[in-house]
């Protein structure tokens, strides 16, 4: 590509396959508590 | 949907729906105005007159290729493929639970959410019973679930120690028999932290959350002790010393930003520069007539402020001083599913606050709002109704965030900010949303720069124009 850089794996459909296990870490978007926002998550499905 | 910006000296464009990152030359950036799909062959005759003021008639033709070819690829333009997956958004077995151990504090911070650590309710201190009872309720609620989160909070947790350390050891001795792990982590202010207190904490519990706004001006301003004095002198000594020891791994220290802080970055800075490494620093959500809250007017400072911690850790990763700012922790490659970025949180759903009085709320902010209590552990009541409810709110259910750019990000905000100041939990709470939409911006620039000098691994080599 001349013009374009891809800098990541776009996988967000892929995810979806194996995805929605429920695993992870409940998460957490407000500021007073840092447990986890959804951005920062780890996937913890060793499966996916 | 895609979105683009500029930032970083890079044209960044988002590929919403495959979460697919692109940096792009200026003529890629000016096209993308003019085209989408359906795409024809050919780049449409107006188009390329339009663009031929600034650019070569060939270079248009072959971007247009390239565009088509990304799209082709679904990484451009894809289609938002996950509405089906929203209406699995049914009740989940509980997993996570905050207890309110100490529904009290030693300090007075001025902008404690908490109204000054009772919730508004009376200072109150939950008994070992209670805990037990709230232990118990996890264990019985959370199905096929083997990890089971507790967050000891407050008002300010190590208050209450005894009762801590009794739960701890009770949630222990059941894990073997409910084939379950639990997950104890703490929040504290740190003024009470004794060397047996840390290493208990560094022993069982796996994420420590250590309350500091920064600089010690800033810090004592709104982070007072019960004698009125700043906490600074007293907690930053305590805070290295329990990171010391327990190796630098899983903690934060965390501050909050208000209006007199906007330039915030310094204090993430200055607490980087004692050595911290897992930092957050976050702006404070209060009641707008606050003359420490932040609003539309502020907008434009934090902008520039998070663009200017952008390139500090940019700065700082160019040499090898690497450090996680909360905020900007975004994992391109390996992200949750995208399921998971249905919700931003579990509240009331995967997730409760438990009371000192037993009182089941949908999480820590929602204490006290007599409309939202849940149920109790003492009784064994819960309203399945309003776990529904909070199982239904998600990034399709609420208006704004159905066509945002973020959503796959931010995940819908915060229902309980959504509550507190839009009356709704499926209102998106602008400021929230302004301000969480910079931080994303901020935090794909670096991994984009990081890509683009060949800095992380997980990228592959270093990317190239081929020019
Ligand atoms: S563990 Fe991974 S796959 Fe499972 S719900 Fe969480 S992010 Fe999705
Ligand atoms: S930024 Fe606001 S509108 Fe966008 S997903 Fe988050 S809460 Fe919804
Ligand atoms: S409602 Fe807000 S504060 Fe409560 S768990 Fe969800 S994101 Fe966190």
């Amino acid at each position: 590509m001349k013009h374009v850089v891809t800098i990541n794996k776009a996988n967000l459909k892929q995810s979806v396959v194996k995805g929605g296990c429920g695993k992870c870490q409940a998460s957490c978007q407000s500021a007073c508590k840092t447990s986890c926002t959804v951005a920062n998550q780890k996937c913890e499905n060793s499966d996916r | 949907m895609i979105h683009k910006y500029k930032l970083g000296g890079m044209n960044i464009v988002l590929d919403v729906n495959s979460g697919g990152v692109h940096v792009v030359d200026e003529l890629t950036y000016d096209l993308l105005d003019n085209v989408e799909p359906p795409f024809e062959d050919e780049c449409p005759g107006a188009v390329v007159e339009k663009l031929e003021r600034n650019y070569k008639k060939e270079d248009i033709l072959s971007c247009y290729e390239e565009i088509k070819d990304l799209y082709r690829d679904k990484i451009l333009f894809s289609p938002d493929e996950y509405e089906k997956f929203a209406k699995f958004a049914t009740p989940s077995p509980i997993k996570a639970m905050c207890l309110l151990v100490a529904m009290d504090c030693n300090m007075r911070c001025t902008y404690c959410f908490a109204g000054q650590g009772d919730y508004c309710q009376g200072r109150k201190l939950m008994s070992f019973e209670t805990g037990k009872k709230a232990l118990d309720f996890l264990l019985i609620n959370s199905g096929n679930r083997e990890n089971l989160e507790v967050d000891f909070f407050g008002g300010e947790p190590l208050m209450n120690w005894n009762v801590v350390k009794q739960l701890v050891e009770y949630g222990r001795s059941k894990e073997e028999q409910f084939h379950k792990k639990f997950r104890f982590t703490v929040t504290t202010n740190g003024t009470l932290l004794t060397e047996d207190k840390m290493d208990f904490i560094n022993r069982e519990m796996s994420n420590v959350v250590l309350s500091i706004d920064g600089r010690k001006d800033v810090n004592d301003r709104m982070r007072l002790c019960a004698n009125g004095k700043g906490s600074y002198d007293v907690i930053m000594d305590r805070y290295k010393q329990i990171v010391d020891k327990r190796g630098h791994k899983d903690y934060y220290v965390r501050g909050t930003y208000t209006r007199y802080n906007l330039d915030f970055a310094q204090d993430v800075m200055h607490l980087v520069d004692n050595g911290f490494k897992e930092v957050s620093v976050e702006p404070v959500v209060t009641d707008p007539s606050h003359d420490y809250a932040l609003t539309e007017r502020d907008i434009p400072k934090i902008f520039s402020e998070y663009e200017n911690l952008a390139e500090m850790i940019l700065q700082r990763n160019r040499e090898g001083k690497h450090f996680n700012f909360f905020h900007f922790m975004l994992d391109l490659n390996q992200g949750p599913c995208a399921i998971k970025r249905l919700r931003g949180c579990g509240c009331g759903n995967e997730y409760v606050a438990v009371t000192p009085d037993a009182e089941i709320y949908p999480c820590h902010q929602f204490v006290g709002m007599k409309e939202y209590l849940m149920g109790n552990v003492d009784t064994g009541e819960f309203d399945q109704r309003m776990k529904k409810q909070f199982a239904g709110a998600h990034i399709y259910s609420k208006t704004d965030c159905k066509t945002c750019w973020a959503r796959f990000y931010c995940s819908g905000g915060c229902n309980a900010n959504n509550y507190e100041y839009m009356g709704d939990i499926l209102t998106a709470h602008k400021i929230s949303c302004e301000i969480e939409k910079k931080r994303l911006e901020c935090a794909i620039m670096i991994q984009a720069a990081e890509a683009m000098e060949g800095r992380n691994e997980d990228y592959g080599p270093r990317p190239q124009m081929i020019r």
